[in-house]
């Protein structure tokens, strides 16, 4: 019999259902029986079904830049990436670890600076990155905590170990879609569920919410939350309201809000009503334009004034955006180490800071080997894949890297695990990453799993959704 | 309940409304016209053009067709785009403004107007509205059905309902009487009892009528039942008392109290309708009662908004209202930030 993975041949590289012998790993044999049991046309027809669920609930994202303001379904495979429980188990405590590390950095820049006026980190990478806000030096945060809801991405190499890849610390997106590719694919692949014992998502939004109320400045009665989105042109806003709901806040504009005397209030029909915290989605630039970007539409007057004053929570805070750019990520295992006296759980991917003159005379020497990325871009926009880019791209880089080399790093191409997932007319591997979602609030907390992305093309290594990548539900199983 | 929440609930379902009526108007006058003599596309412009001028849309339409033909008329009011009130405009905003509050919709709710839309920008919509054009405009009006029966069966009957209900009956209100200011517009040569055939099918009112009326349709008679009856869904003097209940139920006032100038103005209204004759109403000409309601309407629409989403007397400064195209291009550009 024909059956779906026929003919699919496990990649020389680290591929997550298959064994280099060719066998089906352990993990994975009652979900890749359940597929092996479904002929082809009765696959496609439940794919459909997921798509069909994905369009009409309206789970899509704009594409910027493209004329037509077309709303696309960010592509869904239906075949699960699993991961055992001792993989979880490892790569919670080393992403538990790296947040309590980033936050303890952050709190260290914004007061005393330690960490550089002891020259562990220079000075300059700090004072010349973009997103660090010398105006909040000396300020105090709720509960000390910077980062509430860190995305990091992880990779797994050819070697089947993990890496960090980045961490994104201002506003990562994308839990939504964790939640509704399992709500996608327990309707349309009932039976997978029955054979694998899957750890649920469903306490994300919960714990999300526990997190937002720990923050909250005010001790009596229940906190008042809600989420500040910039407006539904934003290719996220389908994430903004499917959390404000399944967290039953109220999801608001930058002119829902209103600052008075040093308090934020939100306009309702029975007139002001107090806001304690604040889950923003929105970037520091645009948040409030009495401090930052004038001619923001979409902040609020004042809020930086009710939040020195500690009137106000905001999640995450402001200035973490320079924990997580592309070269403050090098310093992360020095962090580490550096206050919380361990070695780092999860390695990073080796990088060259274009900054260092040693490493850009390497990068510049080895351009078509590597992976060229802006150190404040991200959505896969500013990056040159060295393997695959024309001469004309690289001596833009070359030129780009030697004007402005703060800006960039550069790594190795770290050959990405392949999953098997369906193309359309066959089983084959793509390469997949995976961003878990750490919440930090009275505790670290991180559902299991994490969005799996994929790159749909095939040898392509850019999982980004804005870059033709998709999706696949990601499963930690219980034993 | 937010303001601008408020605002989106209740313009969502203006939306909806909007759109429903004109499928029904653009449905009946086709089917009526198919009984008519046959007439060239000129002479059938002049039974078209008057939907357009009853909407106060006339303005747009010649700067975009010239005179046109009657085909340009019915592809104005139904799918072109340009048209912020065409069908098709129609329901793309009401679907925008179901996106931003899709937190408050059940998701029966949201799905239905998204499949709308979805089936709108389709090339099935496209091919179904030059085949078949009937069942263009019932696949529009049943969703519409749909739409309505979802939400009364769904939504908590909190403000946001109120909110709802409130948009839903005030449109329906003005448009019940722009459909009778149709025969205002209408050429000299057009048949009287064709016509008010049509307005009363349009306002799926035939049934009633009938059960009121033996004989053939009578002008004044239609006026009583659209704009008098106490029990008809579509009547003016109906939907205001939902519109004065809405209003009530939102503020908390006392009925026969006021709190601002909408429960004013619903009032006064209520006063005329609920004690008034029709002999009295056409005193001064329908087009003339019909242009005072519609005032009134307007009236009603703004001040619901300056009370509840302005705020005047609670903050000073103002919603972005009125913006430039320049300013709402980069207003939708700051909004692409990144999200990581």
């Amino acid at each position: 019999m024909n059956t779906l993975f026929n003919g699919y041949t496990p990649w020389s590289g680290y591929d997550e259902m298959f064994a280099p012998d060719g066998a089906v790993r352990p993990c994975c044999e009652p979900l890749h029986q359940v597929f092996e049991g479904l002929t082809q046309k009765e696959f496609e027809e439940r794919k459909a079904a997921s798509d069909m669920y994905f369009l009409r609930q309206g789970i899509t994202f704009n594409v910027y830049h493209d004329e037509k303001g077309t709303e696309r379904i960010f592509p869904f495979d239906p075949v699960p990436r699993v991961l055992t429980a001792a993989e979880w188990e490892h790569l919670e405590a080393g992403l538990t670890q790296r947040i309590i590390a980033l936050n303890l950095f952050l709190h260290d820049i914004y007061h005393d600076q330690h960490i550089l006026n002891d020259g562990t980190i220079p000075r300059m990478y700090v004072d010349e990155a973009k997103n660090f806000r010398e105006a909040f030096c000396g300020v105090d945060v709720p509960k000390d905590i910077y980062i509430h809801i860190c995305g990091s991405d992880l990779v797994r190499g050819g070697d089947g170990n993990f890496y960090v890849l980045e961490d994104n610390g201002r506003c990562p997106s994308g839990a939504s879609y964790l939640l509704e590719n399992r709500n996608a694919l327990k309707r349309a692949f009932p039976a997978l569920f029955e054979t694998s014992d899957v750890r649920p998502l469903d306490a994300y939004p919960r714990e999300l919410l526990n997190m937002l109320r720990f923050i909250s400045p005010v001790r009596e009665g229940e906190p008042v939350c809600v989420l500040l989105t910039p407006g539904c042109h934003n290719s996220a806003y389908f994430e903004h309201c499917y959390l404000a709901r399944e967290m039953g806040i109220p999801i608001v504009e930058g002119r829902d809000l209103v600052v008075v005397d040093q308090f934020v209030f939100m306009r309702t029909t029975k007139g002001l009503q107090r806001v304690d915290v604040i889950y923003r989605r929105i970037d520091d630039d645009f948040i409030d334009p009495v401090v930052f970007r004038k001619d923001s539409m979409l902040g609020v007057p004042g809020l930086m004034s009710a939040y020195r004053a500690g009137n106000v929570a905001l999640a995450n805070a402001v200035g973490t955006g320079v924990a997580d750019d592309k070269v403050m990520y090098t310093f992360v295992p020095k962090m580490i180490e550096y206050y919380l006296g361990q070695d780092p759980i999860l390695p990073n991917v080796e990088t060259y800071l274009a900054s260092e003159e040693k490493d850009l005379s390497y990068i510049l020497d080895h351009l078509p080997e590597l992976v060229v990325k802006a150190a404040n871009e991200s959505g896969g926009y500013g990056m040159l894949m060295g393997p695959s880019a024309t001469k004309k791209q690289i001596e833009e880089f070359r030129a780009k890297l030697i004007e402005d080399p703060r800006n960039y790093i550069a790594q190795p191409v770290v050959s990405l695990s392949q999953s098997p997932t369906w193309t359309g007319d066959e089983m084959s591997g793509r390469h997949v990453d995976l961003r878990p979602y750490i919440i930090y609030g009275e505790d670290v907390k991180i559902v299991p799993g994490g969005l799996t992305r994929v790159a749909l093309t095939k040898g392509s290594l850019v999982v980004n959704s804005s870059q033709g990548g998709g999706s696949k539900d990601t499963w930690v199983l219980r034993s | 309940m937010l303001s601008r929440v408020a605002n989106t609930l209740y313009w969502m379902v203006r939306y909806v409304e909007r759109a429903d009526n004109l499928a029904r108007l653009i449905d009946v006058n086709e089917q009526l016209l198919l009984d008519w003599e046959r007439l060239d596309s000129e002479r059938l412009r002049d039974f078209w053009m008057p939907i357009v001028w009853s909407a106060g849309d006339d303005a747009l339409y010649s700067e975009l067709y010239g005179s046109g033909h009657s085909a340009d008329v019915i592809r104005f009011l139904t799918d072109d785009r340009r048209n912020p009130n065409s069908i098709v405009s129609c329901l793309i905003q009401a679907r925008e403004n179901a996106r931003t509050v899709r937190d408050q919709l059940s998701d029966e709710l949201w799905e239905e107007l998204n499949s709308i839309y979805l089936f709108l920008n389709s090339s099935n919509a496209e091919k179904m509205l030059r085949d078949d054009p009937p069942r263009f405009y019932g696949t529009i009006r049943r969703s519409v059905f749909t739409f309505q029966g979802i939400a009364a069966a769904t939504i908590d009957r909190g403000m946001g309902w109120d909110f709802m209900d409130l948009g839903r009956h005030l449109e329906r209100a003005d448009k019940t009487t722009r459909f009778l200011d149709i025969s205002t517009f209408l050429p000299p040569s057009a048949p009287t009892l064709m016509h008010w055939n049509a307005i009363v099918r349009s306002c799926g009112a035939m049934g009633v009528y009938r059960s009121l009326h033996a004989g053939n349709v009578e002008p004044r008679k239609v006026v009583e039942l659209l704009i008098f009856s106490r029990t008809f869904p579509r009547s003016v003097r109906y939907c205001m008392t939902r519109v004065e209940h809405c209003l009530h139920s939102i503020s908390g006032t006392l009925m026969g109290d006021y709190s601002d100038n909408a429960e004013r103005a619903t009032g006064q209204i209520m006063g005329q309708l609920n004690y008034g004759v029709v002999e009295e109403f056409l005193n001064a000409g329908l087009h003339e009662a019909l242009d005072g309601l519609q005032t009134q309407f307007n009236l009603i629409g703004e001040s619901v908004f300056e009370s509840y989403v302005l705020m005047p007397h609670v903050i000073d400064t103002s919603l972005p209202s009125n913006h430039s195209a320049a300013t709402m291009r980069a207003w939708k550009y700051q909004q692409e930030q990144e999200q990581q």
